[in-house]
């Protein structure tokens, strides 16, 4: 395999840690490596970074320093929120339903699903159109005094689809109900003023926008009912337990600032890339549609379903051509089934075995899409051999 | 024509240390390597259990494929063996015979879809942890020999194989010892287990056949009579498929003296029992048959016979009655030659061919 011509093109799977971002951790691990809970000189030197990258993170997002509070990553954040968030909901009035949509990220659905086998939950779905979408008037009839909670993602990781947030926070605070959104996509790509958005609680983690691995937060709005998931120590006044992750964190801060101060531009770019790619795809092979919102989708984000193509396949030719991109049902072991979010957005399963997502970033350029179209039909004719075989 | 040794090579790979070491020894050659998997079918809620693609061993061949700095991928087969393999061997069962699904795994799926998933990726060959080697003869044919490592010898199973699938087959550990290959993964610092060399079936997952049957062929459970050759009954049997030739135990029968059980009636549905004597046949008859090299060596030719993957190679003549059909008859009488089950023939290390027994007799 040639690897040194590789293309990638999986920046919504993750994304390379940018240099300066590196650079201002690495004090961290070693020289200013104290714990942000002791007394000492080390432990105030460590205490006063970690407040520093939590105003940083809360002015990037139009927050109060007190509204953000650090974790391991988005899912981790989505299962404080949906769990301390419904818990505390249901001990302060008795609230026991929530709502989400069918395309939500594994880190809502599944949380929401033990909340309710263990917990006595209800979970009821919100339903989304053809892209994916919620329509607001839909939740108005949804939500009454029993709903603890709406958790709606805000861009979807797998179609690209943008939801109508504010619209739909608008609705939650009419009726009185904490919303929850799952932003880990979004943020790398949209400027959130959490100020006037108007949601409860918004997920995010580091690694989707040149950040490290491992890191995230959860903004909670003032005022929000929510309980600790993780419980133990004091650190994030009390909300989440456990000494913090210093240099990760600080390398969150980095990244976010890094990362919106050449966001319009970067839009713009990758806007273009992805609407050429777009046209590419649909023009060039037959039986493909664009799955998702066509405008109504984050920049850098380009997903298709093929009639007939097994994406685990399409993926290993793809990988073997030199180009790494993902799918929405693939799956490591082997073990393919029709990719969830297609078919509640209404594929049928024989379409939903071959989502291909597409999704660029700082590293993409215009000849590494001219070179993806100029491969991709053989490989999509490959796949369709090949699934008349198996 | 490019360097031998950046031409493609796909492995299949099972996180074992033998597959493991083939992908290795290739790579090491300068061989562009990929791996493969087979992801198998497993009844519902035994994924964990099949011994060929336990989560496990696919993070021990993914963890190896990585330290190798191959890519690897899992190939998604469960349908096809479901169709081709378990179907066959339930089919097999209910038929009265003792099937070998390994050998149809081999044929059907690994020199099946697996090669042609391989040849559409580019590469020229798969390459496999089987301990048995390839070799040329004068004419260019390929040859299909036993291991180097005579008590690890797998090439019974390969015995399905022609001259087509040998020109795309590379047995990388056919040459070594398996305490060499032991060796060799320690020096290539490969993080796979020391894991068991079950021989069980992978899709049984550890069980008896017989539950699997009860449950997949619940005809199989056809009760009959056990009689003697004299056409005494002698007890009650649960369905034929659930004993087998040579078996002692558990056949729930009283008698002075030791019985196994010698053959199966299958149109009247009886268990014939013997004492050890009436075990012996001198002659089988095996259809179809393979051949190596897509022909028999002779119309009648000397062999060391194989009658299970692990049997003790005996002396006999195999007369070919027609290209597709044989007669083996053995120089003296060989017990527990058993319907389905699969008679090899070898001259010296050379694997002839091999053909799935049809019956015994004497004479």
């Amino acid at each position: 395999m040639a690897w040194e011509e590789r293309v990638y093109l999986d920046y919504a799977a993750t994304t390379p840690v940018a240099e300066r971002v590196i650079k201002v951790m690495l004090p961290f691990f070693e020289s200013a490596f104290g714990n942000p809970s002791s007394v000492h000189f080390e432990g105030q030197q460590a205490e006063a970074a970690l407040e520093e990258a939590r105003e940083r993170v809360a002015r990037a997002l139009g927050a109060q320093p007190r509204e953000i509070f650090f974790t391991s990553g988005g899912t981790e954040s989505d299962n404080l929120a949906l769990r301390g968030i419904a818990l505390a909901e249901h001990q302060r009035r008795g609230a026991y339903r929530i709502l989400i949509t069918p395309v939500e990220h594994h880190a809502v659905s599944t949380t929401a699903r033990q909340l309710q086998d263990v917990f006595g939950f209800i979970v009821d779905y919100i339903p989304v159109d053809s892209y994916g979408r919620v329509d607001p008037d839909d939740l108005h009839d949804l939500i009454d005094s029993s709903t603890a909670l709406v958790s709606i993602i805000h861009a979807n990781n797998e179609i690209g689809t943008l939801n109508p947030i504010a619209e739909i926070a608008a609705i939650c605070e009419e009726k009185g109900v904490p919303l929850h959104t799952d932003a880990v996509q979004s943020v790398a790509h949209l400027r959130l003023d959490l100020a006037t958005l108007g949601v409860s609680a918004l997920s995010i983690g580091a690694h989707k926008f040149y950040g490290p691995k491992g890191v995230g937060a959860l903004y909670v709005r003032q005022g929000t009912p929510i309980l600790p998931v993780q419980t133990g120590g004091a650190q994030e006044r009390g909300l989440r337990a456990g000494t913090e992750n210093v240099p990760l964190i600080v390398g969150m801060a980095e990244a976010l600032e890094m990362n919106l101060e050449t966001l319009d531009q970067e839009t713009q770019r990758l806007r273009a890339l992805r609407d050429r790619l777009i046209e590419g795809v649909l023009d060039a092979i037959p039986r493909a549609r664009l799955t998702g919102h066509p405008l109504e989708r984050l920049p850098n984000h380009a997903s298709f379903a093929f009639e007939h193509v097994e994406a685990n396949t399409l993926l290993m030719y793809l990988d073997h051509a030199g180009f790494a991109c993902s799918s929405g049902s693939a799956c490591k072991t082997g073990n393919p089934e029709p990719s969830e979010v297609l078919q509640a957005i209404g594929f049928t399963p024989q379409w939903a075995m071959g989502g291909l997502r597409v999704t660029m970033g700082r590293g993409t350029t215009q000849a590494h899409v001219e070179r993806f179209l100029s491969i991709l039909p053989a490989v999509v004719e490959k796949c369709r051999v090949a699934s008349r075989v198996r | 024509m490019e360097p031998e040794r950046t031409r493609k090579v796909v492995v299949a790979m099972s996180g074992g240390v033998d597959s493991s070491v083939a992908a290795a020894l290739l790579a090491k050659e300068g061989y562009d390597v990929t791996g493969m998997m087979l992801r198998l079918w497993s009844e519902a809620g035994k994924e964990d259990l099949n011994r060929c693609c336990t989560p496990d061993a696919m993070m021990l061949a993914r963890r190896v494929a990585a330290k190798l700095g191959i890519p690897f991928y899992v190939i998604d087969v469960k349908e096809k063996f479901r169709e081709w393999v378990v179907e066959a061997f339930i089919q097999g069962y209910l038929a009265g015979m003792t099937p070998n699904p390994c050998l149809v795994c081999n044929r059907q799926i690994r020199w099946g879809l697996l090669l042609q998933q391989a040849l559409s990726l580019g590469a020229e060959w798969l390459a496999t942890g089987h301990y048995a080697r390839i070799a040329r003869d004068e004419q260019g044919r390929f040859l299909l020999l036993r291991a180097l490592d005579a008590a690890k010898d797998q090439s019974y199973v390969l015995s399905v194989l022609g001259q087509q699938d040998l020109r795309h087959t590379l047995l990388p550990i056919g040459n070594y010892t398996k305490p060499q290959v032991r060796e060799l993964a320690r020096k290539f610092g490969l993080p796979v287990a020391e894991r068991s060399e079950s021989q069980d079936l992978c899709f049984l997952a550890g069980e008896d056949y017989r539950d699997f049957l009860v449950r997949h062929a619940p005809e199989a459970m056809r009760p009959g009579q056990i009689v003697n050759r004299r056409g005494e009954v002698l007890g009650e049997h649960q369905g034929l498929a659930f004993y087998t030739i040579g078996q002692r135990k558990g056949l729930g029968v009283a008698s002075s003296r030791p019985l196994y059980v010698v053959d199966k009636d299958f149109r009247q549905n009886l268990l014939i029992v013997g004492p050890l004597e009436e075990l012996g046949k001198t002659t089988l008859h095996a259809a179809p048959v393979n051949w190596v090299l897509g022909e028999p060596p002779a119309e009648r030719f000397r062999a060391e016979v194989k009658i299970r993957y692990t049997a003790t190679p005996l002396s006999a003549t195999v007369i070919v009655e027609t290209p597709q059909q044989v007669r083996v008859e053995f120089d003296q009488p060989v017990r527990d030659i058993t319907p389905g089950q699969r008679a090899v023939f070898y001259q010296g290390d050379v694997v002839v061919g091999g053909g799935t027994i049809v019956s015994a007799s004497n004479g």
